[in-house]
């Protein structure tokens, strides 16, 4: 049966393909007569409601901007052909989102039929919950929804890496979001005599030589960050252990170095220990904030930074990026099929119409300012001048983010990568701040709050 | 002459009047900014730019509270019906919360029934118990009586209020006669009837002030409604202004989300309005004294 | 003979009356059965078990008898939190309770004749209308480091450099006693003078007359009569209290920092929801259940301590 389902599926895609006038790929199977007949049969058994699972509405506006034949009816809902599409929004705040997902993704095969989930999207942070859940709740992107590896091939590894659980693909995402380094062109001059990325890239190409620079900052009375905790993202993408190690919490050397580095820079005064979104780190957009730098991926760049206000760096174009000391991921949302869905065809033509098909991403691109998951779109635009950001002064920093996303390893990602990372730097922040005296009251701190939201660990 | 007696021992008795007076209108004053500059705040932050919120503080308003107010009407987050759908839960939660718990009050008031103090400590005992503790059992439990995505398990419960009822109860204590009820019986009036037509009336205070606390707490709840409900178009107002909130970067918009809540505390202010009259405009408990 | 009959039927009427009793508390009990009591005795029943979500997959339920119990009292949260959660609403409470009272006599002092009391009156409940979340955000940016309130101490030479108010524990805690005081002094104002409008002015008016002073007054007529309602005011204040929740909860983004010293109770029994553990959460409200009771009994004898029923 599932063998037979799969065949029709990839024929499916086949006919899809042929249908875009994309079919560059490989595997056309050979008898497309036979394959139509199956293909209107199979649809036909398939349910007539696809629900959609998911925290915001940016997902939404992608299939309704991007998705062949989809027609929208009215803010939460559309039709593709006889199917119709319910988007059921829930906010991630106070975990609201995942208790959803806990609640009817175990039960979604005996759910009614037009209440079973067929998607649900998922973040970085606790991918692997759903992606590596026995039984599993997210379908095989290969084996059950029958996408190549073919399809696949342009997509950036990092991404998959998140999804993949025990060697299996269970999500795919039409986002990359690797992030550069962007520094203040005024100060850059003033401190270090020049603001072009040429010559300041080899000043913070690593974190001895950041950690240095964050000195001279200080001399002139800049701070590197705002805070510690714009850099743990780019240490903690950068780990070659995961956050647990057969059922113990385990601490990289990376992040060890994080909070080495960090302590140093705080008690120096060269970096705060605020929170990323908050009023202090906003104020550090505008012109008489005395931060130097930001990590951010293009999307921080693009919409965060306050262009459109008078007064911002930003809306004088007096940002530039660089690579920074070391590659990392902010952001992105992956798509998953419910294990249990009634219309795995439509899933999996979704995932690979928005995750696969390069004239799509390419429109996402130009429409959306996405990052996309595509290589060679990417590497096109990256040569592409009219792709150059007027918020960096007219620099397209599209190549460093396709050179970031080769490098970003996400191989080290673990079920528990949500609730650790944010105990760790709220512990560390403590630590930091004095409230904590050593590393290892900071620590104990530490594991005594990552064990109470996963009584299973132990340290 | 004997307005003047009563001032000349005022005087000599306690502080001059006058200086009483002028302390309490300085105390009244500070505590009404206090109360007040949330206000101002929040509508000087609803009439800024998401990137104007951006640099910090002002006290001047911006220009953007039309543009602001506009983007949320037509954003894709159904504000207009999410106010609908709060104005629903919250109005019937309140009407259901101050009926019954005056009804339940009254059972343990006015009849002296086999097991009426073990009652009343029954319900104090389970005022104490959290709510936060039964939440997820509640979810889980309302999930098998099919009742996910209704209002019913927002509206219902409100029914089994021991907060309200303990204050209905406390109040009749020192307000509601028994000799009243027994003059009612001996004018041939029937129990119910009773309780609808003499003792509702005379507990009007205490129902306008249940009835406000209850209709504040339930438009404000966000925790079992964000569990509870899931249709868009069934949302309550706290549940989309953390739509709003989570938003993606491309339509986060931090002056929608103050104009949004500043838009739903509206009703909440009108109502308190109307129903205040009942506590702050004198209205006496006239039939009660004794 | 009709004596006798009479009797009978007048022993029939009261029972007949206090049937209605039971009848006006079925909706009370009908919904309490369905909605709450069945959610409640599965968390009491939970808390004698390991029970708990890894990911997706479902840890127990096992057995393990008081060892959740245990588990909380020897590692010292109970204790630790218990206390921060007391010092928090005391800190908010005494404010509270004191600026109540003295709003209510001064509402209620026939002598005082203030103006613009309904003014004041409405206005006094005006911040409970606000959500706590929005409450929360309002204070995170009066209070940030680049501040209002910061910039203000430091123009006033008051500060020779910004106070990290969010870092220092004292502050985050008396912040959170100053939002509740702010939320909440409206309320309970509003219900001591719900209390105070059956009170007849007659006897305020006498007490003038007789020469009491606005203090005797207050003593000896307005408290005794306000009893009921005080107590009322005393109880729920102190269950509210050790249910806080939202404000330190939102004002310190669920951490309770700095260093857990504002984390209450429910904050962290919220910290075992994210795991679903019912066994922990379970435990701990049933100490919190237990606590609240003794405080509240205590409250109840002091309060009616010498009164003849």
């Amino acid at each position: 049966m599932k063998k037979l389902a799969s065949v029709l599926l990839s024929a499916l895609m086949a006919a899809s393909l042929v249908a875009c006038g994309t079919a560059t790929d490989a595997g056309t199977p050979a008898e497309p007569a036979a394959t139509e007949e199956t293909t209107t049969a199979a649809a036909g058994e398939e349910g007539k409601v696809l629900n959609i699972y998911c925290w915001n509405e940016e997902f939404k506006s992608r299939l309704e901007d991007h998705y062949p034949g989809y027609e929208k009816v009215d803010a939460t809902s559309g039709k593709i052909g006889d199917v119709t599409v319910n988007f059921v929004i829930t906010p991630s705040d106070d975990n609201a989102y995942q208790n959803k997902l806990d609640e009817v993704l175990p039960a979604n095969a005996s759910a009614a039929a037009d209440d079973k989930v067929d998607i649900f999207l998922v973040e970085a942070d606790y991918a692997l919950k759903y992606t590596g859940a026995e039984p599993a709740v997210a379908l095989d992107v290969k084996g059950d929804l029958g996408l190549t590896d073919a399809d696949l091939a342009n997509q950036y590894q990092y991404t998959k890496d998140v999804v993949t659980s025990n060697g299996v693909l269970r999500g795919v995402s039409w986002q990359g979001c690797p992030g550069v380094l962007v520094y203040r062109r005024d100060i850059a001059t003033e401190v270090f005599g020049t603001d072009d990325p040429a010559e300041i890239a080899p000043l913070l190409a690593d974190w001895d030589k950041f950690n240095e620079a964050a000195g001279k900052l200080k001399e002139a009375g800049y701070t590197i960050t705002c805070s510690a905790n714009d850099t743990f993202r780019v240490y903690s993408n950068n780990v070659t252990t995961p956050w647990v190690v057969d059922g113990k919490i385990n601490i990289d050397k990376n992040i060890e170095k994080w909070v080495n580095d960090s302590k140093a820079l705080v008690d120096a005064g060269e970096t705060g220990t605020y929170d990323l979104w908050g009023d202090e780190w906003n104020a550090g957009f505008m012109k008489d904030g005395k931060v130097f730098s930001y990590f951010g991926p293009a999307w921080l760049i693009n919409f965060c930074m306050a262009a459109d206000e008078e007064g911002s760096v930003a809306h004088d174009g007096g940002w530039a990026a660089v690579e920074g000391p070391q590659g990392f991921n902010w952001g992105g949302t992956w798509i998953c099929g419910a294990q249990g869905t009634d219309n795995p065809t439509l899933v999996a033509d979704i995932m690979k119409q928005l995750t696969c098909t390069e004239s799509v991403m390419t429109d996402i691109v130009k429409k959306d300012s996405d990052f996309v998951n595509n290589k060679p779109a990417m590497e096109a635009a990256a040569k592409d001048d009219s792709f150059a950001f007027p918020i960096l002064g007219g620099q397209n920093p599209l190549a460093m983010f396709c050179a970031g996303a080769d490098k970003i390893s996400m191989a080290n990602i673990s079920n528990y990568d949500q609730g650790c990372t944010e105990e760790f730097q709220n512990a560390m922040k403590n630590y930091f701040d004095g409230n904590y005296k050593t590393y290892d009251e900071a620590l104990e701190a530490f594991y005594k709050a990552v064990e109470e939201k996963y009584p299973e660990l132990t340290h | 002459m004997s307005e003047n007696a009563i001032k000349n021992n005022t005087t000599s008795k306690g502080m001059n009047v006058h200086a009483r007076r002028t302390i309490a209108y300085i105390v009244l004053s500070i505590l009404s900014f206090l109360c007040l500059i949330w206000f101002y705040i929040l509508f000087i932050n609803a009439t800024r730019s998401n990137s104007g919120l951006k640099t910090g503080f002002t006290v001047i308003p911006g220009r953007f509270l039309i543009q602001n107010f506009t983007n949320m009407i037509n954003g894709t987050v159904p504000v207009l019906n999410g106010m609908l759908n709060s104005v629903i839960v919250a109005g019937l939660s309140a009407g259901l919360c101050v009926y019954f718990s005056c009804m339940t009050a009254y059972a343990i008031h006015a009849y002296k029934f086999k097991g009426r103090n073990s009652i009343f400590t029954f319900i104090l005992m389970i005022m104490m118990i959290p709510t936060q503790v039964t939440a997820l059992g509640f979810i889980s439990f309302m999930g098998k009586l099919g009742l996910m995505d209704s209002f019913v398990p927002l509206i219902v419960p409100a029914i089994a209020a021991p907060v309200a009822f303990f204050y209905m109860k406390q109040y009749m204590d020192s307000n509601l006669p028994l000799s009243l009820l027994e003059a009612a019986r001996i004018d041939g009036c029937g129990e119910f009837k009773t309780f609808n037509s003499i003792v509702v009336p005379l507990m009007k205070p205490a129902i306008a002030v249940e009835a406000i606390f209850t209709f504040v707490s339930s438009w404000n709840n966000y925790f079992t409604p964000a569990l509870i409900l899931s249709t868009d178009k069934k949302k309550t107002l706290p549940i989309l202004i953390a739509q709003l909130r989570s938003a993606d970067w491309l339509k986060f918009d931090m002056g929608v989300v103050y104009v949004t809540i500043a838009f739903s505390i509206f009703p909440v202010i009108v109502v308190y309005l109307i129903l205040s009259k009942y506590i702050v405009g004198g209205v006496t408990a006239g039939g009660v004294k004794e | 003979m009709s004596d006798k009959k009479y009797k009978h039927k007048q022993k029939s009427m009261v029972v007949s009356y206090n049937r209605w009793g039971y009848i006006f508390l079925i909706p009370f009990f009908v919904v309490y059965l369905v909605f709450q009591f069945i959610p409640l005795v599965t968390t009491i029943y939970n808390s004698f078990f390991e029970n708990y979500r890894s990911g997706l997959t479902q840890i127990g339920p096992n057995f393990v008898g008081l060892q959740n119990y245990i588990t909380i009292v020897t590692n010292g949260d109970l204790i630790n939190y218990s206390k921060n959660t007391m010092i928090m609403w005391i800190i908010g409470f005494i404010p509270q309770i004191f600026f109540s009272l003295l709003l209510g006599a001064w509402f209620t002092d026939p002598s005082l004749r203030l103006k613009g009391q309904r003014f004041f009156k409405t206005v006094i409940y005006l911040p409970n209308l606000i959500m706590a979340s929005a409450f929360s955000m309002l204070f995170f940016t009066l209070f940030s480091d680049n501040g209002p309130i910061n910039s203000i101490l430091v123009n006033l030479h008051l500060l020779a450099q910004p106070f990290k108010f969010m870092s220092n524990a004292t502050a985050v805690r008396c912040l959170v006693g100053f939002m509740n005081f702010v939320m909440w002094f409206g309320n309970t104002t509003i219900l001591l003078m719900a209390g105070m409008m059956g009170i007849d002015q007659s006897l305020f008016e006498a007490a003038e007359v007789d020469g009491a002073t606005s203090t005797q007054v207050f003593w000896k007529i307005t408290l005794p009569i306000l009893r009921p309602i005080l107590v009322y005011v005393l109880i729920t204040s102190l269950i509210g209290g050790l249910q806080m929740f939202d404000v330190p909860q939102i004002l310190t983004n669920g951490t309770g920092d700095p260093a857990r010293s504002s984390m209450t109770l429910i904050m962290f029994l919220n910290k075992h929801l994210f795991s679903k553990n019912f066994g922990m959460g379970g435990a701990l409200s049933v100490f919190l259940f237990i606590i609240t009771g003794i405080l509240s009994m205590i409250v109840f004898k002091i309060s009616y301590a010498g009164e003849v029923k």
